[in-house]
């Protein structure tokens, strides 16, 4: 299971980012927001194969709540692969936008003192440990280190969220402002897993002209890194979502297992295992593969609506 | 004692329904089964099942712990009836 030919699998890639980048979209690069994580750097490297690395940008775009590893890892890869990057800190961008505002205001509606000072992070419940339903919490620590825990409000909840995602979709309107001042495509970065369960933004992260690894599961993406030479350090940065002031992993957030099990879980189901099949290999037992059968179903239901493009109504 | 109307069960029910139909079908509701899987049948996504677990608790004044925001209590109009009316009962008595 997620074997992957990794020369085989480069060498495809690379001659489709060349076909449609070059001669479909008649474009002369690729621009791509760089992380400092192993997709970001694993597309800009096969981008620097595919097109030389004269024409590839990368963008290095913290914030604020950024990791301080995110700027330090994207200019690692950056000159690793010998590119030209651009460092926009998009803090000032997100503040003009009221993004840190809206987003306290939202989580004082459950915790009365946030402010100043407090730093926080959405949170779920574990899939595999209980049938119930995942409704997010806020943790926050205050200045003085006190850490408070409260259900988000569906206000709140959306309240968070929307303000949170400008982070995404600045980033994505500076990387089309630098695709357009230079006639370059915007390269995408998700993988299998974050396109199929849509953890993304719409107009956010999830746009871009052309998503390179978004077939890949994200151990196909490591074994793909290494064969690639990817630094190291980056591929063993543990996958984080690096949007909120505190220190968040994916599955605290988003998904139900960390991705090496779920993985092995979305592979399982898309190719007709059963939950008894599945549960040795994830070390879970059989029911609770299938309470995430249907979180990847319940998520897919959702991503649907990311993914669907504007609806149009033509009339015959 | 003396109950307000919205704790008596049929009531209890009728309002469930009402905010199902008027929430998540916008009006179209008429072929609701009241026993029917909100998730199942779609009617219901995650964001949708807070909306209903806030409402149940700001209707109903209660207090819906985590561990009791499962598909048993929740996932269809008879089920949230009952478990609204399980958690209603004892404040009943007491009254």
């Amino acid at each position: 299971m997620l074997e992957l030919d990794c020369q085989a699998e480069a060498a495809r890639i690379e001659s489709a980012m060349k076909e449609v980048v070059l001669k479909r979209f008649k474009k002369k690069g690729v621009v791509l927001g760089l992380s400092g994580g192993v997709d970001s750097s694993t597309v800009a490297t096969l981008a620097v194969r595919a097109l030389g690395k004269d024409r590839v940008l990368g963008l290095l775009m913290p914030e604020r709540h950024s990791s301080s590893d995110t700027l330090r890892l994207s200019c690692l890869i950056a000159d690793h692969l010998g590119i030209k990057a651009i460092h926009e800190d998009i803090s000032r961008l997100l503040e003009t936008a009221g993004c840190y505002q809206r987003q306290d205001e939202a989580i004082r509606l459950v915790i009365p003192d946030y402010g100043e000072g407090w730093k926080s992070k959405l949170v779920l419940p574990s899939v595999v440990e209980g049938e119930q339903f995942r409704l997010f919490s806020v943790i926050a620590e205050s200045p003085a280190g006190e850490h408070v825990e409260a259900r988000l409000s569906l206000e709140a909840y959306l309240g968070v969220v929307a303000a949170t995602n400008f982070k995404q979709r600045i980033r994505k309107m500076l990387e089309y402002y630098h695709a357009d001042r230079v006639n370059y495509a915007v390269l995408g970065t998700p993988n299998l897993l974050e396109y199929d369960q849509g953890f993304f933004v719409k107009l956010g992260d999830g746009s871009a002209d052309l998503k390179p690894i978004a077939h890949l599961y994200k151990t196909q993406v490591y074994k793909l890194a290494g064969h690639l030479g990817v630094p190291a350090e980056i591929c063993s940065r543990p996958p984080t979502t690096d949007t909120y002031s505190m220190p968040q992993s994916q599955e605290e957030f988003y998904f139900s297992l960390p991705y090496g099990k779920m993985d092995l879980v979305l592979f399982g189901k898309n190719n007709g295992y059963s939950a008894e099949e599945i549960a040795p290999a994830v070390g879970l037992r059989a029911e609770q593969v299938e309470r995430v059968f249907r979180d990847i179903e319940g998520k897919r239901k959702m991503a649907s609506y990311l993914h669907a493009a504007p609806v149009t109504l033509t009339t015959s | 004692m003396k109950y307000s109307d919205d704790f008596l069960p049929m009531n209890q029910t009728k309002q469930i329904r009402d905010f199902v139909i008027s929430n998540f079908m916008f009006g179209e509701g008429a072929g609701l089964n009241d026993d029917a899987s909100l998730i199942d049948r779609g009617i219901v996504d995650s964001t949708g099942m807070l909306e209903l677990i806030v409402f149940l608790e700001e209707t109903f004044r209660l207090k819906i712990d985590p561990d009791e925001m499962i598909p048993e209590n929740l996932d269809s109009v008879t089920k949230a009836a009952a478990f609204v009316s399980r958690k209603t009962a004892p404040a009943q008595v007491q009254a």
